[in-house]
């Protein structure tokens, strides 16, 4: 009698899709999930929604033309991605970069962290049910848009960097009211804490799933928060230093568990590191020229160039394979979300479809880098 | 280890390594196809040179070649390197996976068979990763054509 029902029972895998239009792919990524119950035995990403291939277009256009295009990979680390492609061909034609310049990038790449992982923190806390989270992080993260909007003229794709330095110079305001936010996020900060870092409910629900080793998230390239979180040192500002981050000092946040909560804490403390690197550079910013002149048409000499940056979600690497014409002859973006989606299958299989959600809440994916 | 000392220690694995540096920060090795998989493994393994992070892996169109650009660091001693393999044949180019090795490689070889149609031996997935199954050609070969998505300058 027993083993019948038992049987009627038995155990059968199946698959289900997650997405494109579910609220925690944050964008257009499908999820072919093969489970069991509730066990996940399989993730296969499904990827293409929105691929624009940057990379070809990139092959006919001009190097000023394709500063342009990156902002539409990583849209929460646009000026990142901008200074990527800058450097690239700074580096190519040897020019020499004012110093103004290379403080003014660091303080908007550090701000820019911040508004990525304010708005990661609130859209994570809205994945695990915690609605509250989204209002705080989108209210602090309004204030930084503003800043950028009054010196850069965007809120988003901001198109500040041009090859040789910056659009336009700081806005009159740009200290006073960076100053302004670090004060006013000072005080908000612990509020982060206090409302979920410390929570019981969201600890127990963080903890102990989507671990990844060190060895494996070296394996899978794994850069950013989520290889930091498995105790892997792999921060370029630390390890290849570019811009101004050679005169601060900074913490590079390390935490062994791997864990989905070591991922989350990792990002709530750098976002203090980055405060902490504003605050050294906001008073000495050089005078000077804002760029360096260089000629309308680029043509960057016959050779092969690589830079990578750290993107508010890890390390961004630029390939450009120049014959010295006008366009780049091949050029490659080696995003960060892109090996960070390839793992989650790994960390995933055996947990539950909530931890799904929550594991990939912590890698912080944002579709249209991984859909270059 | 100096780019010097890798050249000689990798030339000592495999003799037919062509190296090149002048127009690249990193030193450059072209490996023939064959020998892609065990220099691989070997740049892996060998404890000095310990080239455990795959950060880069592009699928290259030089026109009469086809073939595939790999950078490589090392987390421990923090030296990096290029390795280069290709093939004339534009049919069916075929490479050795290395995604035994390094596990990012099984997406980034998804990708480079997606836009160059190169085929990677015992790849354990390998199949269209961004266009659909469908598609017909190969876009980031230079001499792919759309005449109706593609605008020329």
């Amino acid at each position: 009698m027993d083993t019948t029902v038992i049987n009627n029972f038995k155990s059968e895998e199946y698959q289900i899709n997650m997405g494109p239009q579910h609220p925690a792919t944050h964008g257009v990524l499908r999820l072919l999930l093969t489970i069991d119950g509730e066990i996940i035995k399989r993730v296969e990403p499904d990827l293409g929604y929105i691929h624009r291939s940057i990379e070809k277009m990139c092959e006919r256009d001009s190097y000023q033309q394709i500063v342009h295009l990156t902002d539409r990979m990583d849209y929460l680390s646009s000026h990142i991605n901008n200074e990527a492609v800058c450097l690239t061909v700074e580096n190519a034609l040897q020019l020499e970069i004012p110093e103004r310049v290379k403080v003014i990038r660091t303080i908007i790449a550090e701000l820019t962290r911040i508004a990525s992982h304010t708005l990661w923190w609130g859209v994570m806390g809205m994945d695990v049910g915690a609605l509250t989270t989204y209002f705080y992080g989108f209210r602090d993260r309004e204030l930084i848009n503003d800043i950028f909007e009054e010196t850069c003229g965007a809120r988003l794709t901001m198109n500040y960097n041009i090859p040789g330095g910056l659009m336009f110079d700081i806005h009159p305001n740009f200290v006073k009211r960076t100053k302004e936010f670090i004060d006013h996020f000072k005080t908000k900060l612990p509020e982060y804490d206090l409302l979920l870092s410390n929570n019981i409910i969201f600890r127990k629900r963080m903890e102990g799933i989507g671990i990844l080793s060190k060895d494996d998230a070296i394996s899978f390239g794994a850069s950013g928060p989520v290889g930091r979180a498995s105790g892997y040192s792999c921060d370029v500002r630390k390890h290849h230093s570019y811009s101004a981050y050679d005169r601060v000092t900074f913490n590079e946040i390390l935490k062994t568990e791997g864990d989905t909560y070591a991922r989350y804490q990792v990002r709530i403390l750098e976002m203090w590191e980055s405060l902490s690197i504003i605050e050294q550079l906001i008073d000495n910013i050089p005078e000077g020229e804002f760029f360096t002149k260089t000629n309308t048409v680029i043509k960057l000499p016959e050779g092969e160039y690589y830079q990578k940056v750290e993107t508010a979600r890890g390390e961004l690497g630029v390939y450009i394979v120049s014959t010295g014409t006008k366009n780049p002859y091949r050029m490659k973006f080696r995003s960060p979300g892109f090996s960070n989606l390839s793992l989650l299958n790994h960390i995933a299989v055996g947990g539950k479809i909530g931890d799904l959600v929550a594991t990939m809440a912590t890698l912080d994916l944002v579709i249209p880098d991984i859909d270059r | 280890m100096t780019n010097e000392a890798l050249q000689n220690l990798t030339s000592s694995w495999v003799p037919e390594l062509e190296f090149t540096e002048e127009k690249s920060q990193f030193l450059n090795i072209t490996v023939q196809p064959e020998q892609l998989h065990s220099l691989m493994t070997q740049l892996k393994s060998n404890s000095e040179t310990n080239f455990d992070y795959l950060f880069c892996l592009t699928g290259m169109d030089w026109g009469a070649a086809l073939g595939v650009v790999y950078h490589l660091e090392s987390t421990t001693h923090r030296h990096q390197i290029v390795v280069k393999v290709k093939t004339e044949d534009r049919e069916n180019p075929t490479f050795d996976t290395v995604c035994n090795i390094w596990y990012t490689a099984e997406f980034h070889e998804r990708e480079v068979f997606d836009f160059f149609g190169i085929k990677f031996n015992n790849h354990p997935n390998l199949k269209r990763l961004f266009l659909t199954e469908d598609w017909d050609g190969f876009p980031l070969r230079k001499d792919y054509v759309d005449e109706i998505n593609m605008i020329i300058k």
